[in-house]
């Protein structure tokens, strides 16, 4: 090839000298790529390019290089960093030429911005001036450039600034302009949802654009959408699948098809959107049955194409709610796949039957031949994906053979990603189906031996735990060390050279932990090949630390040995193994303290840690009382070294006007200023806690295993944490309040089957009682104890340490399929869309249903029993038939406090279920009536409520023996919200019998916001000031302000205090400040100012993500205004 | 969701990388020579989908390429792609290509590679499908390079004989990407 590219080369700077310029200016990359060619050697090439290179620099900096050149100059550069040299001096420039070159020099210039920067990049803020003019420019080669480049390289805070320019591009003229503008969004929706959560019903427009590319486009967010919450885009189904109808029926354009196949992309995508829609979910995947049939009716061609829609169309009706037809079909489709000669398709066949013998096995039985042939086929990802079928239909029969498939190929296998994907699932497999010990043991033999170092730590970490666990026969339990420690030991006294580290660790764990099982072998043999295996050289020296402890446990008795083995090693470089030997030379002479920290066989019993280091206290008072000064946390350091800065170094520093300043509001300063500034006020206190944590690991000798050793103790950490937490003032823990809520206790009721809501009451007492600062967190006790309802903000039951809190005995369950109704406030309907959170909480207590004054006849008496407490939840005589006014059931005690219309959930035609949202200071409230519509009585009714998102607690009225026709039953769920999330569903179902013996169940699920959770926080300006700088996490926004009446601050935040649960802490000039919490107690503290039309909000809270939620929720209240 | 898309030649040479995350740059050339290893040690007869490599295979990421004449084109996706339809849009590329370049050969990609990146972005944008209509994809590409038209067809078209036969080092001609495939569509890869 290079002779004629030389000569044609060589030609052609005669030929174009006296042409045009472009053509000089392509020569010099003709030339570059013809003296690469010419190279023989790597090494040629880079003297040659970085000689290159350098020219490039100098000739960019040139004045006088012109725009043409400074193009030439950008392609050269692309080329060489596309061979992997460094062209950075050259990113300047290509923003340069972006900003100011003509069209084409623009192009360039953005191309080359988008190859050479990533996001992050710190030279991208340079570009988003020209980004904001070409989209503003008429010229629509330009704004599509903008366009392109801000989908590829933007981060996430530069987002805002070319927002709304973005958006306004989805009313653009012409087409492609909107497609390229709904991508953008979507993939600004990736990196940072809720920056783009007000501009869903903007999606919604983009999908029934006139235009079927903008219609394609924005399918990508859909897909999106529903594979997050598929709940919420229940009622596009119908409009999905008529535009599947459309596309399949041939009625777009001509030019979409693609070898006579109507537009298959699009088809592709529709039919993902339809299968996550109709996952469990009966009727909506009755909407979509027939246009599945269709499609799979279509698509008979014989092309690549079709196949792929056929792919996509088996997979959405094996997902959907199944129909015996089309699975008949779909069935005899994948028969197709698995048994054609094109190797692509027969590589989908069996993907496809991985993905459906979870639901129909008997179709791999059809196809075992060829999966067999499979197994041995020659490619490689073919067997692979064979070998992921065999492992979806491994069971205990089939195991040995399966798992010996497997091993055989990983033996053959040289890729490292795939390695460690197949020895999990070897291990996994043996763990769950192992015939016997002896398999057991070798198999993970090989597991280890093959895998080597790569595999997940967590393999063998399970591993050790279930020998360590065991099971409940001691007796089976020893059998399997025994024979583990037989096998390692045979191993050992082989070669054990080739042995991966992780192995040999795990042996030493288990001969340590184990040998002594073993009574046919000295101990001293064992220490002894232990030894033998910490002097080979290719142990590492994490290894020779499990190897040393592993010998510390057995070393009982053996004193000389391993006296001696523990002064060779005392003088070993590494510290650890230092501190280990010493260790045990202590251990070993003393027999006694031996026993004491190393049990023998109690390697799995759980430790006490004391987290909160209280065995310090002493040292601590001690030290105070000698002079030391008191502890103090980071950021109060850094405050108290802020005030006695005189002069602000952060020019752009944001500070409240002056009238704030007494309460110290000063922001915080950089993340370097802040390690110096701990730095330099670390006190003693600091240091003895240090020490105190040395010492704490000597004690603790005992090595934990997983992860679960440590767990529990994580609140008292919490509670233990430094009392002049600024942020402590603020929350006065309502002592009195839980006393108040200690007396009136649920006490067992003679109904028998109600002790699991029992117990579930009763731990709530209990974790009221037992720490109070945890009291915020913990669910509340039933309603009906309170005398008066509170006033909104008087509770401050809440502590802003956000700890985890202990998970209550909530009832977790099952995942229980959803129904497709949803009162999800979040729902992105068309303006004329509904909201219900703000204003049922404002107008409750103008009345509440106004519609149907209905009969509430009896047995309101029994709810507000004053002091009697009841566990068997209120049944109510009611009449559903005519349109009922559910809130009248709520007890007396819960209708004065703030709650949602009732909502319907689900139905049947035996049950309704609804539910009604109470706020509570403490938590939500959510109850949920149960009616029944027939006139005979439903037997055994048990509410289960799910949702992984919130802990749930429920307080009553969860079981119910019998609901008496035409009754109503209401049951109580707490929810709190530890991590916000902007909305959450739950789900749950209703099981009940109407004959004996016949169980059927209700399923039913719903939407909260993060709204729900939301409750004032009143502070005095003074606290707001200290707890503002308590808090590390931040986002700010602009604002729409309501400029429709009188003040526009004022206006903006009555109107965010009348939707969300805000307090409005102070006004001062043009900045407000806001304060709310969320129920698990950590605040959220708001910061406004006018500026200009907009209001610029800043937002602070210890949770990194409820800022987020809470300036989302307060976008979507100003847009409804 | 496509995270990279590369070319580059039967020697491993890239011709064009784009990639839609973010890696360094020691990373991508990383990414681009185990991809080439993985995917030049394949044998014609096997199929066009590949799972692994630690880099760009990680969880549910596979490799999704064609091999023409002297280039592989190779799609990295992650699992919201579908296989076929991928394998079907890199069809759609090269023969966008073939028609913007008429009959497209090697060398067109390593002389305008800035062209080949701005028909690219006209198929894919930030990661997601854009385009797959052809004549839609050259008539944006076109509508863009107007302006740039009138200054380079003249290069272009004394550059063309370049590209219709130039003799590989065995001296045989050696045909544009496209000619191999007699058909202008077929499902299996030549």
């Amino acid at each position: 090839m290079s002779d004629v590219v030389e000569k044609t080369l060589t030609a052609l700077p005669s030929l174009f000298d006296s042409q045009t310029g472009a053509a000089k200016i392509s020569n010099r990359l003709k030339q570059l790529i013809k003296s690469i060619t010419e190279l023989t050697s790597k090494h040629d090439e880079e003297s040659l390019i970085k000689q290159e290179l350098s020219a490039m620099k100098e000739q960019v900096s040139a004045p006088s290089t012109s725009m043409k050149q400074m193009r030439e100059i950008m392609v050269r550069s692309m080329y060489c960093e596309m061979l992997g040299y460094d062209a950075s001096f050259s990113y300047i420039h290509a923003i340069k030429l972006a900003q100011q070159g003509g069209v084409m020099e623009k192009r360039v210039g953005y191309l080359a911005v988008s190859l050479f920067l990533s996001e992050g990049h710190e030279l991208l803020l340079l570009l988003v001036n020209t980004v904001l003019k070409d989209l503003q420019s008429t010229n629509l080669i330009e704004a599509c450039m903008a366009l392109t480049v801000v989908a590829q390289v933007f981060p996430k805070d530069m987002i805002p600034a070319v927002l709304p320019l973005v958006e306004d591009k989805l009313s653009h003229p012409k087409e492609i302009i909107r497609r390229k503008a709904v991508l953008a969004l979507y993939k600004f929706y990736l990196i940072a949802p809720n920056q783009v959560q007000h501009i869903h019903a903007k999606f919604r427009k983009a999908l029934c654009d006139k235009d079927p590319g903008v219609m394609t486009s924005s399918l990508h967010i859909y897909l999106q959408l529903i594979q997050e919450s598929p709940d919420a885009y229940k009622d596009l189904t119908g409009s999905f699948v008529t535009i599947l109808k459309q596309v399949v029926g041939g009625k777009l354009p001509l030019d979409f098809n693609y070898h006579s196949v109507p537009a298959p992309w699009l088809q592709i995508q529709l039919l993902r959107i339809l299968s996550l829609l109709g996952r469990d979910d009966q009727s909506t995947s009755e909407l979509m049955y027939e246009v599945l049939d269709e499609s799979l009716r279509r698509a008979e061609m014989n092309h690549n194409i079709t196949y792929a829609i056929l792919f996509e169309c088996v997979k959405a009706v094996y997902t959907i709610h199944p129909k015996a037809e089309l699975l008949e079909k779909a069935a005899r489709c994948i028969g197709n796949f698995v048994l054609s000669p094109k190797i692509n398709l027969k590589y989908l066949g069996l993907k496809a039957l991985t993905y459906v013998v979870q639901h129909d096995a008997k179709l791999a039985l059809q196809h075992q031949m060829t999966i067999i042939e499979c197994l041995d086929h020659s490619d490689f990802t073919i067997k692979r994906e064979t070998l992921e079928l065999l492992f979806r239909i491994t069971n205990a029969q089939n195991v040995s053979v399966i798992v010996e498939k497997m091993l055989d190929f990983l033996r053959s296998c040289s890729d490292e990603h795939t390695i460690i994907h197949l020895a999990g699932k070897v291990a996994e497999l043996a763990e769950k189906f192992a015939p016997d010990n002896s398999w057991f043991i070798q198999t993970m033999n090989d597991v280890f031996s093959i895998g080597g170092d790569l595999l997940q730590q967590d393999i063998s970490n399970n591993f050790l735990r279930l020998l360590a666990e065991g099971s409940e026969s001691k007796e089976e339990d020893d059998q399997l060390r025994l024979y583990a420690v037989d096998s390692y030991l045979t191993l050992l006294n082989g070669d054990a050279s080739h042995l991966p580290q992780r192995f040999i660790q795990v042996m030493s764990w288990v001969v340590g932990e184990y040998s002594h099982l073993q009574e046919c072998v000295d101990q001293s043999e064992v220490i002894r090949l232990l030894m033998k295996l910490l002097e080979q050289k290719s142990v590492s020296s994490e290894t020779r630390v499990w190897i040393l402890s592993a010998l510390t446990k057995i070393s009982d008795g053996q004193t000389d040995l391993i006296l001696e083995l523990a002064e060779s090693i005392s003088s070993s470089q590494d510290t650890i193994l230092r501190q280990q030997a010493h260790e045990l030379r202590h251990l070993s002479l003393d027999s006694k303290l031996h026993e004491w920290v190393l049990p023998r066989g109690a390697a799995w019993d759980d430790m006490e840690v004391d987290s909160s280091l209280s065995f310090l206290d002493g040292f601590v008072s001690e030290a105070l009382a000698a002079g030391a000064a008191p502890y103090k946390p980071p950021h109060q350091r850094q405050e108290e070294l802020c005030e006695q800065r005189a002069l602000n170094l952060e020019p752009y520093s944001f500070s409240l006007p002056v009238s704030l300043s007494s309460c110290s509001i000063t922001d915080r300063h950089s993340p370097t200023l802040l390690s110096v500034s701990s730095g330099l006020s670390g006190n003693s206190t600091e240091l003895s806690q240090k020490a105190g944590a040395s010492t704490l690991i000597l004690e603790g000798v005992k090595r934990v295993w997983g992860k679960d050793g440590y767990l529990p103790q994580k609140e008292t950490a919490v509670t233990a944490s430094p009392v002049d937490e600024p942020s402590a003032a603020v929350q006065p823990v309502g002592q009195q309040e839980a006393a108040e809520r200690l007396e009136p206790q649920p006490e067992p009721s003679t109904q028998t089957n109600d002790k699991q809501q029992l117990a579930s009451s009763l731990f709530v007492g209990l974790s009221t009682q037992s720490s109070t600062s945890l009291l915020g967190k913990s669910e509340a006790p039933p309603p009906r104890f309170r005398k008066k309802p509170r006033p909104h903000g008087s509770s401050l039951s809440s502590s802003s340490s956000s700890g985890t809190s202990e998970k209550s005995s909530s009832s977790r369950t099952s995942h229980n399929t959803t129904d497709s109704f949803l009162y999800g406030s979040l729902l992105e309907e068309e303006p004329a869309g509904f909201d219900h959170t703000p204003k049922s909480i404002t107008a409750n207590g103008l009345g509440q249903n106004k519609d149907v004054k209905e009969d509430r006849r009896t047995n309101t008496s029994q709810i507000l029993g004053s002091d009697m407490v009841i566990v068997r939840p209120n049944t109510i005589q009611h009449n559903p038939s005519t349109s009922s006014d559910l809130t009248t059931l709520l007890p007396a005690d819960l209708k004065d406090l703030p709650h949602s219309d009732v909502i319907s959930l689900t139905s049947d035609p035996s049950l309704s279920v609804s539910s009604c949202r109470v706020f509570r200071d403490e938590a939500l409230l959510l109850v949920i009536f149960i009616s029944n519509s027939t006139e005979t009585d439903i037997r055994d009714v048990a509410v289960q409520l799910n949702c992984d998102q919130l802990e749930t607690v429920s307080l009553r009225g969860n079981i119910v023996d019998c609901l008496e026709g035409r009754s109503v039953s209401v049951c109580h769920y707490a929810l709190l919200m530890d991590d916000p999330h902007t909305n959450v569903s739950f789900t749950g179902s209703v099981s009940y019998q109407i004959q004996p013996g016949h169980t059927n169940t209700l399923s039913f699920s719903g939407t909260l916001s993060t709204a729900d959770f939301i409750r004032p926080l009143v502070v005095t300006t003074d606290e707001y000031g200290k707890l503002w700088l308590s808090l590390s996490h931040d986002v700010k926004q602009n604002l729409k302000l309501l400029t429709d009446a009188g003040d526009p601050l004022q206006t903006t935040l009555n109107a965010l205090k009348d939707t969300l649960q805000l307090h409005i802490v102070d006004i001062i000039g043009s900045e407000g400040i806001v304060a709310c919490r969320l129920l698990s107690g950590a605040p959220c503290l708001l910061h406004c100012r006018v500026n200009g039309s907009a209001l610029a909000m800043w937002l602070r809270s210890p949770l990194p993500a409820l800022p987020d939620c809470i300036l989302y929720h307060c976008q979507r209240a100003l847009a409804q205004h | 969701m496509i995270k990279a898309i590369l070319i580059f030649n039967n020697h491993g040479k890239p011709r064009l990388s784009k990639f839609y995350e973010h890696y360094t740059e020691d990373t991508e050339q990383q990414i681009i020579r185990e991809t080439f290893h993985l995917v030049s040690k394949r044998d014609e007869n096997v199929c066009n989908f590949l799972e692994g490599g630690l880099l760009i295979g990680g969880s549910d990421n596979k490799l999704i390429y064609r091999h023409y004449a002297t280039l592989y084109f190779v799609f990295c996706v992650d699992s919201s792609e579908s296989e076929l339809g991928i394998l079907d849009l890199i069809q759609v590329f090269v023969e966008t290509l073939d028609k913007c370049f008429e009959n497209v050969c090697e060398l067109d990609l390593i002389f305008h590679m800035d062209k080949v990146h701005n028909i690219l972005a006209e198929m894919v944008m930030g990661g997601m499908v854009l385009e797959t209509n052809m004549s839609e994809i050259i008539t944006q590409a076109e509508a863009q390079s107007k302006m740039e038209k009138s200054e380079i067809c003249a290069f272009l078209s004394l550059c063309r004989p370049l590209s219709f036969s130039v003799p590989d080092r065995t001296g045989r001609r050696r045909p544009g990407l496209l000619e191999l495939q007699h058909a202008p569509y077929r499902p299996s890869r030549t």
